[in-house]
C-alpha cells in the first residue's frame, strides 16, 4: 500500500527532514508512526499526500510512483487517501454536514446518494444529531470527528492522521482511537502520526519510529 | 526500479489476518457525475452572484472602474464608424465647385452651365446663381437680418458639378480642375476631395489609436478583476486548501472564481454599453444641429446590436480571464512542482 525506498527530502534552505527513509506498509495494515516532534513524522505523510515531493528516492502509493506523478494526476490520488488533521482543518463559513460532503461533492456524487453517506458517516462517528451545526459551536472532540467523518466518508483505501488525539483528553482519546480500529477492522489501511506513546503502548499494532528524520525502528 | 514491482506482501496477499473484504475508494457513475458536474456548475454560478450582491458598493465600484475602461474605446469606436461613414458619403458624391466671375450674366451663366454638360468627364450638373446662393445662405447660416443690410449681394454665382465615378481618382480631377479654370468666366475651382482624403487617413490613424488603446484598456481590466480575485482568494485560502486536500482538481477550486469573473465581464459589459449609448444620445443632438447646417440626412448611429454583443463578450471573456489567471497564480503557490 505504501513503500518508501531511501526517501531523503530537503526543504529549501537546506534541513533535511527525512534521510534515507525506507519502510513499507500492506494493505489493510494498522501502524502508528512515532518519534519526538520535528522528527519528519508530517513531512512523510505530507509525502504520501504529495503535498510535498521526495527531494531523493521513491515514494509509491497504491501501486503508483509518486514521482512521476504528474500535477494533473494529484487530485485522484488524494481522493484515494482519507486524511485527520490535528487541527481538524474543518470550514466555519457552512454546517458540519456540508462540511463532511466535501469529498463526495468533489468526487461528483449526486444528492440522494452524497446524503446518504454523509449521514452513515456521521453515524458512525455519533454526530448524527449536530450534523446542521456550524462546527464552531462543536466541542474539539466533536470537531476531531467531523474531521474523521470527512476523512472516511469517500471510503478511502488508505486513513492517515497526524496526531489526532493532540488536542484531547485522554478519554476523548481513547475513544477517537477505538474509532480507528473500528475503519481498520473493515479493511482500511490506517497510519497514525503521533507522540503520545502512552496512548500507543496500550493498543497492539506496529510502530514505525523516526528519530531526527532517520528510521530508528521500521516496527517489523 | 519500475513503478509496479510487487511489494513486500502487497495485494498478490490480500486478506490477511482474516479480515473482511477491504473496502475500497468508490466513484459514482459517469452520468451522476455529470449530472453533479452540472448542478456544481450551477450552484456556483448562483452562489458567486450572490456573494458579489452581498457587497453592492465594493461591486458596483469594480463594475464602474472595468466599464469606463470598457467604454473608452468603444465609444472612439462608435466616433470613427460615424467619421468613416461621413466620408465615405462624401467620397462617392465629391463635388467641384466652379466659381463664375461677376462679369457673367445670369444668362451666359445658366449657357457655361448647359455646355459642360455634354463633358463626359461630368455626371451632374446644377446652376446655383447670386440669388439662389443668398438664399441658402441666409437659410442656413443665420445671418438673415445682416445680410439683409448688404446694398449688393457679394456671393458669386455658382455651377456645382459632380464628375463621373471613373473620374474620381486624384490625377484626373487635377487634370479636371484644370481644364475647369481655363474656362472663361470661372473665376475660381475647388474640389472637395483632398479633405476628404486627409479626413480618412486620419480616420485611419484613429482607428489604429483606438485599437491600441482598446489593448492596453483591456489589460486593464484583466489586471483589475484579477486583482479583485486575487483578493477574494486570499479570503477563501482556507477553503481552496481544504478542497486540495480532499482530492478537488484545479477545476473545481477554479470554478466559483471563474464565474464571479464572468459575473462581473457580463456586469461591466451591460454598464459599458448604457454609458456609450448614453453618450451617443447626448452628443446625438448637437450633432443633429450641425447636420442641418451641412445640408445632410446624417443621422450619428450608435453601437449596433452586433458591436454590442461583441462588447459584451469581450467583457465575459476578459473577466473570466482576469479570474482564471489569479486562481492559476495561487494554485501554482501551494502545488508541490
Amino acid at each position: 500500500m505504501i513503500r518508501f525506498d531511501n526517501v531523503s527530502m530537503r526543504y529549501p534552505g537546506g534541513h533535511e527532514a527525512l534521510s534515507r527513509v525506507g519502510f513499507s506498509m500492506d494493505r489493510g495494515e494498522m501502524a502508528f508512526l512515532t518519534g519526538h516532534s520535528g522528527a519528519g513524522k508530517s513531512t512523510l505523510l505530507r509525502l504520501i499526500m504529495l503535498m510535498e515531493r521526495a527531494s531523493q528516492g521513491q515514494v509509491y502509493v497504491c501501486d503508483q510512483n509518486l514521482n512521476r506523478m504528474p500535477v494533473s494526476q494529484i487530485p485522484y490520488l488524494r481522493r484515494k487517501i482519507g486524511v485527520v488533521f490535528q487541527n481538524h482543518q474543518l470550514l466555519f463559513d457552512r454546517t458540519v454536514f456540508d462540511n463532511v460532503a466535501l469529498p463526495l461533492q468533489i468526487s461528483g456524487y449526486e444528492r440522494d446518494s452524497m446524503a446518504r453517506r454523509v449521514r452513515a458517516a456521521l453515524d458512525k462517528v455519533g454526530l448524527l444529531q449536530k450534523e446542521k451545526l456550524n462546527p464552531l459551536l462543536l466541542s474539539t472532540g466533536e470537531q476531531q470527528r467531523v474531521g474523521l467523518a470527512r476523512a472516511i466518508v469517500n471510503k478511502p483505501q488508505l486513513l492517515l492522521a497526524d496526531e489526532p488525539t493532540g488536542n484531547l483528553d485522554p478519554e476523548l482519546s481513547a475513544e477517537v482511537m477505538g474509532l480507528f480500529r473500528q475503519f481498520n477492522q473493515v479493511g482500511v489501511t490506517v497510519l497514525i502520526a503521533s507522540h503520545d506513546l502512552d496512548l500507543i503502548s496500550r493498543m497492539p499494532y506496529r510502530r514505525i519510529t523516526l528519530d531526527k528524520g532517520r528510521m530508528s525502528d521500521a516496527g517489523e | 526500479m519500475p513503478a509496479n514491482s510487487p511489494q513486500r506482501g502487497s495485494p498478490a496477499a490480500p486478506k490477511q489476518r482474516g479480515r473482511k473484504q477491504g473496502a475500497s475508494t468508490q466513484q459514482p457513475e459517469l452520468g451522476a457525475r455529470g449530472q453533479s458536474y452540472l448542478s456544481h456548475h450551477r450552484e456556483m454560478a448562483q452562489v458567486s452572484l450572490k456573494r458579489l450582491l452581498a457587497t453592492p458598493m465594493a461591486t458596483l465600484m469594480t463594475l464602474a472602474v472595468i466599464a469606463i475602461a470598457l467604454s473608452l474605446p468603444s465609444v472612439f469606436y462608435v466616433g470613427l464608424q460615424n467619421v468613416g461613414q461621413l466620408s465615405d458619403h462624401w467620397q462617392g458624391a465629391s463635388q467641384v465647385s466652379l466659381f463664375l466671375s461677376d462679369q457673367l450674366s445670369e444668362e451666359e451663366g445658366r449657357d457655361l452651365a448647359l455646355q459642360l454638360q455634354s463633358n463626359s468627364q461630368i455626371a451632374e450638373l446644377s446652376y446655383l446663381s447670386k440669388d439662389d446662393a443668398m438664399a441658402e445662405f441666409k437659410q442656413f447660416a443665420g445671418f438673415g437680418r445682416a445680410l439683409d443690410q448688404l446694398k449688393q449681394n457679394p456671393l458669386p454665382a455658382v455651377i456645382l458639378a459632380v464628375p463621373t465615378q471613373d473620374y474620381l481618382s486624384p490625377d484626373s480631377l487635377q487634370a479636371l480642375t484644370q481644364l475647369l479654370l481655363s474656362i472663361d468666366g470661372v473665376d475660381d475651382v475647388r474640389i472637395d476631395l483632398a479633405w476628404v482624403q486627409r479626413l480618412q487617413a486620419m480616420v485611419l490613424f484613429g482607428q489604429r489609436a483606438v485599437l491600441l488603446l482598446a489593448a492596453l484598456l483591456a489589460l486593464g481590466v484583466v489586471l483589475v478583476v484579477g486583482n479583485t480575485i486575487r483578493l477574494e482568494i486570499q479570503n477563501r485560502s482556507d477553503e481552496i486548501r481544504v478542497v486540495k486536500l480532499v482530492g478537488g482538481t484545479d477545476g473545481f477550486v477554479r470554478r466559483p472564481f471563474l464565474y464571479t469573473g464572468l459575473w462581473y465581464g457580463l456586469g461591466a459589459g451591460l454598464l459599458a454599453w448604457l454609458l456609450v449609448q448614453l453618450s451617443v444620445w447626448y452628443l446625438g443632438s448637437i450633432v443633429d444641429r450641425l447636420v442641418v447646417l451641412y445640408q445632410s440626412d446624417f443621422q450619428l448611429q450608435g453601437l449596433g446590436i452586433g458591436a454590442a454583443l461583441l462588447l459584451l463578450l469581450f467583457a465575459v471573456i476578459l473577466g473570466s480571464g482576469g479570474a482564471w489567471l489569479a486562481v492559476l497564480r495561487h494554485l501554482r503557490e501551494i502545488e508541490p512542482r
